[in-house]
């Protein structure tokens, strides 16, 4: 997690491993396997409390869909973008990896921001960790998803600056990469979220 | 032999301006595996005799009825903190301290996949052991036992001391040193094996170290998730396991056994591992069934996931959960039966020699039996109902993870002692720390099987006279004892040996494995050249080439003349030592141990016994200077430019 951008001195052990696969990408695979626990353990909390709450407000009474929606959507262009960063490093184009990375970067802040905005309308609606099991298990679910992403985002801006130090080029088109791993990740997780907790009908 | 070299690194340029630390600060900065193992091994055996300690105060509690040594709360104390330290401090990371110290030289690397990380690994677990541990100095330790069951650790519950909130810190700050060291030993395994080392070649230590470290990346998230939910429960008032807001407890259990069953064989595979490396030396003879028993290793670490709740028979889950989770418990003790039957039959027809180590190894066969047999009791609902929350528990899991994990270890650690110090551990006194461990550990938990069938609960910190528990409880004691002078005899030995032990030779058991090919201790580089693998046991294969029937190739020596020796060091690289991944964690253990101070007036606002924070400046204090000493520590790290010597 924090090897977020080496150097490229490990570049040649790419084909000096046992496997092929270079040790951070194997790394970053089984860091996100364990993620999967993570959020597979938060997500069922939410789902074994589901409707489980004594008092309101309810999902029904808080979610906006279609405003959520917009900023899944949001969130999911984020990926294409990445996409688009690492081909574009991955053909020796800093300059062009640049601008996607920056948009990728700024797609996750609208999508962090939509969703502080989106907690401070549940908010106002009486929605709180402390209400009851439906804000507990919520705000826990898509705060710490929202962590993710700030993270995310924190290190594409790494990857970002480090590229004006000519640090980011084409043989370290590996990093771009993990940090692509990463946040298609955080994009699935997402489509989970928003499925089991915003569209699965109450 | 142009295919022989091949350096790990060897494509890095080697920096002239190495870095490099004299002193205590070389331990500090350390990055290399074998000092990082070291270092786990000896802190995990000052947390096993803390934990020895607090156990002696249990039973000397319980030496006699209504004794008054300690009080119930201490005793509550006691034996939560005894089975944490045990479990987090003492069993696993000395398991990790072999993973370190044995996995690299046994696939033929240099080092791990992750040096840096490596010590991160260490320096987190250190802060995180200590974490705990310092609630005894403020003002109260935890006292829900390991477990930590919801109700019992909530705030309404349990708010006299800050406990609880320093075991939730502590164990999370653990399970990233877990976790961190679970990627770096997976990576290593999968990904730095010398050639030739495929994975039906590698020794049965290194492949019970992969099991394990794929059980540990993946349970460690789902108990992280239940700390960080019974986390916001005590220090936010959310409502996780608040039963007046509609939440079930329960679901705290699920947690922590999904977790819990999985670390349960965390514990046992390495030590499984050590066993099935040693009998073969032991015995000079190949591991009988060798693809056997690694299948049932990692069938061990499948079905460890399927039987979490059989912990839950007596909370009410109904037939059908109790009948399933009663069928794959018993369907994992095959796997783990095999496995015995291999070892047996390891030893039939070998010519044996009853060294320390190999004893070790026989007593966790048969200790381990008599535990995995009274968990097949355990596992039928009916029985478990009568025996849940006695001292029958305690017998199972002490012949488990007593006779079984630590005479594993104990094993490993006679094993692989000449590996490490360049000299042997005295066979005299190996012998007599081994027969006072068999019979202390026997006086000490058989009787408990009885006690516990006559209705003795676990966890009370005293009982009536006339019962008939008295005589089972002293004699329990007395071992207790037995044990404790046996940690001493071991103790003496290992201080008398380090410095005045024979000098051991590369090969001091006439192994069979890569380690054993390298110098004692092995330099800093491990192998001068890698080594192509040609068999299993391919130390074996090269110096008896009959034995095997097939074609033993030098696996190191090999044909290199003395100029292009000294042309290939060069190419060896030695990653620098770092000072990034220190204060990472302990910019990391600040931050979580600032977490905690800062709770203390949401908790003392309740009631308190203690006090924290005198002040309310102190939180944001300690948190923020940890946070930016974590963030710098990963930022140094990251931007460290990869250099070596």
């Amino acid at each position: 997690m924090a090897q977020v951008s080496l150097p490229a001195d490990h570049a040649a052990e790419h084909e000096q491993t046992s496997t092929g696969l270079s040790n951070r990408k194997l790394l970053m695979w089984s860091f996100l396997g364990s993620e999967c626990l993570f959020f597979g353990t938060l997500i069922s909390t939410y789902l074994v409390y589901r409707n489980h709450s004594l008092v309101g407000p309810l999902p029904q009474n808080v979610f906006d869909i279609p405003y959520t929606s917009v900023s899944a959507f949001v969130l999911l262009m984020s990926s294409l973008t990445m996409v688009l960063a690492l081909a574009a490093i991955q053909h020796g184009n800093v300059r062009q990896m640049r601008v996607w990375l920056l948009a990728t970067a700024l797609l996750g802040t609208v999508f962090v921001s939509g969703q502080v905005y989106e907690f401070t309308g549940f908010v106002r609606d009486g929605l709180s960790l402390q209400k009851n099991l439906f804000g507990t298990t919520f705000f826990v679910l898509t705060g710490f998803h929202g962590a993710h992403v700030t993270v995310g985002v924190i290190m594409l801006f790494s990857i970002f600056l480090n590229s004006f130090r000519g640090k980011v080029t084409q043989k370290d088109s590996l990093t771009v990469e993990l940090a692509g791993l990463y946040w298609h990740f955080v994009d699935v997780v997402w489509i989970v979220i928003f499925t089991v907790v915003y569209l699965l009908p109450y | 032999m142009a295919t022989a070299e091949r350096a790990v690194y060897a494509a890095q340029p080697s920096h002239p301006g190495s870095r490099h630390y004299g002193g205590i600060w070389s331990w500090v900065f350390t990055v290399d595996h074998k000092k990082i193992g070291i270092l786990y091994g000896v802190t995990a055996f000052v947390f096993f005799m803390m934990g020895g300690l607090e156990a002696l105060l249990v039973r000397s509690q319980l030496a006699v009825p209504n004794n008054t040594v300690v009080t119930g709360d201490a005793y509550n104390e006691l034996f939560t903190m005894h089975a944490t330290t045990m479990v987090f401090l003492a069993l696993m990371p000395m398991s990790v301290a072999f993973f370190n110290i044995v996995v690299p030289l046994q696939i033929g690397a240099r080092d791990v996949a992750f040096p840096r990380l490596n010590a991160f690994s260490y320096w987190v677990f250190l802060c995180g052991g200590l974490l705990i541990n310092s609630s005894f100095i403020f003002g109260g330790a935890p006292d829900a036992g390991w477990f930590g069951y919801a109700n019992l650790t909530e705030l309404p519950y349990n708010h006299v001391t800050h406990g609880i909130d320093f075991w939730i810190l502590g164990l999370q700050v653990l399970g990233v040193a877990s976790m961190a060291g679970a990627f770096n030993f997976l990576v290593t395994i999968v990904n730095m094996r010398a050639p030739g080392m495929s994975f039906m070649r590698m020794p049965l230590f290194t492949w019970m170290t992969l099991v394990t470290s794929i059980l540990l990346m993946l349970a460690f998230p789902v108990i992280t998730v239940a700390l960080i939910e019974l986390m916001f429960d005590r220090f936010v008032g959310t409502n996780f396991f608040n039963p007046t807001a509609g939440a079930d407890p329960i679901l705290w259990q699920h947690f922590f056994w999904l977790f819990g069953h999985p670390e349960v064989y965390i514990l046992i595979l390495p030590a499984m591992g050590i066993v099935s490396d040693v009998l073969p030396t032991f015995s000079r003879k190949p591991l009988f069934g060798y693809p056997v028993v690694a299948y049932s290793g990692v069938a061990i670490g499948f079905m460890a996931w399927g039987v979490w709740a059989h912990h839950m028979f007596s909370t009410g889950l109904g037939p059908v959960a109790d009948s399933v989770f009663s069928i794959t418990t018993m369907l994992i003790a095959v796997p783990t039966g095999i496995k015995i039957f291999n070892w047996i039959g390891t030893m039939v027809g070998g010519s044996l020699r009853f060294s320390t180590p190999m004893l070790f190894a026989i007593g966790f066969i048969a200790m381990f039996v008599i535990g995995g047999l009274s968990g097949v009791m355990l596992a039928s609902p009916p029985a478990d109902w009568v025996e849940n929350d006695t001292y029958f528990v305690v017998a199972h899991i002490h012949y488990v993870l007593f006779g079984g994990t630590m005479f594993g270890l104990f094993a490993g650690i006679y094993y692989w002692f000449p590996k490490v110090t360049g000299r042997m551990l005295d066979e005299k006194f190996g012998k007599i720390h081994f027969w006072l461990t068999m019979i202390g550990m026997n006086v000490t938990f058989f009787v408990q099987h009885m006690v516990g069938l006559d209705g003795m609960p676990r966890r009370i910190y005293t009982y009536p006279s006339g019962m008939g528990w008295d005589l089972p409880n002293l004699i329990s004691t007395i071992g207790a004892f037995i044990l404790a002078a046996s940690v001493l005899v071991f103790l003496y030995n290992f201080a008398s040996s380090v410095r005045w032990g024979t000098i051991a030779g590369n090969d001091p058991w006439d192994g069979r494995t890569l380690e054993w090919t390298i110098p004692s201790p092995p330099p800093e580089y491990n192998f001068k050249k890698i080594p192509i693998v040609h068999a299993r046991d391919p130390f074996w294969e090269q110096k008896y080439p009959s034995a095997g029937g097939g074609h033993a190739i030098p696996a190191i020596a090999g044909a290199a003349h003395d100029a292009e020796e000294s042309g290939e060091e060069e190419h060896i690289h030695i990653p620098d030592p770092s000072i990034y991944p220190f204060f990472a964690a302990v910019g990391f253990a600040l931050t979580m141990a600032g977490l905690l101070v800062s709770s203390a007036p949401l908790t003392a606002g309740i009631t308190t016994g203690i006090m924290i924070a005198p002040g309310a400046s102190l939180p944001s204090w300690l948190s923020v200077v940890g946070l930016l000493t974590m963030l710098w520590g990963i930022y140094g790290w990251a931007f460290e430019p990869v250099s070596g010597y």
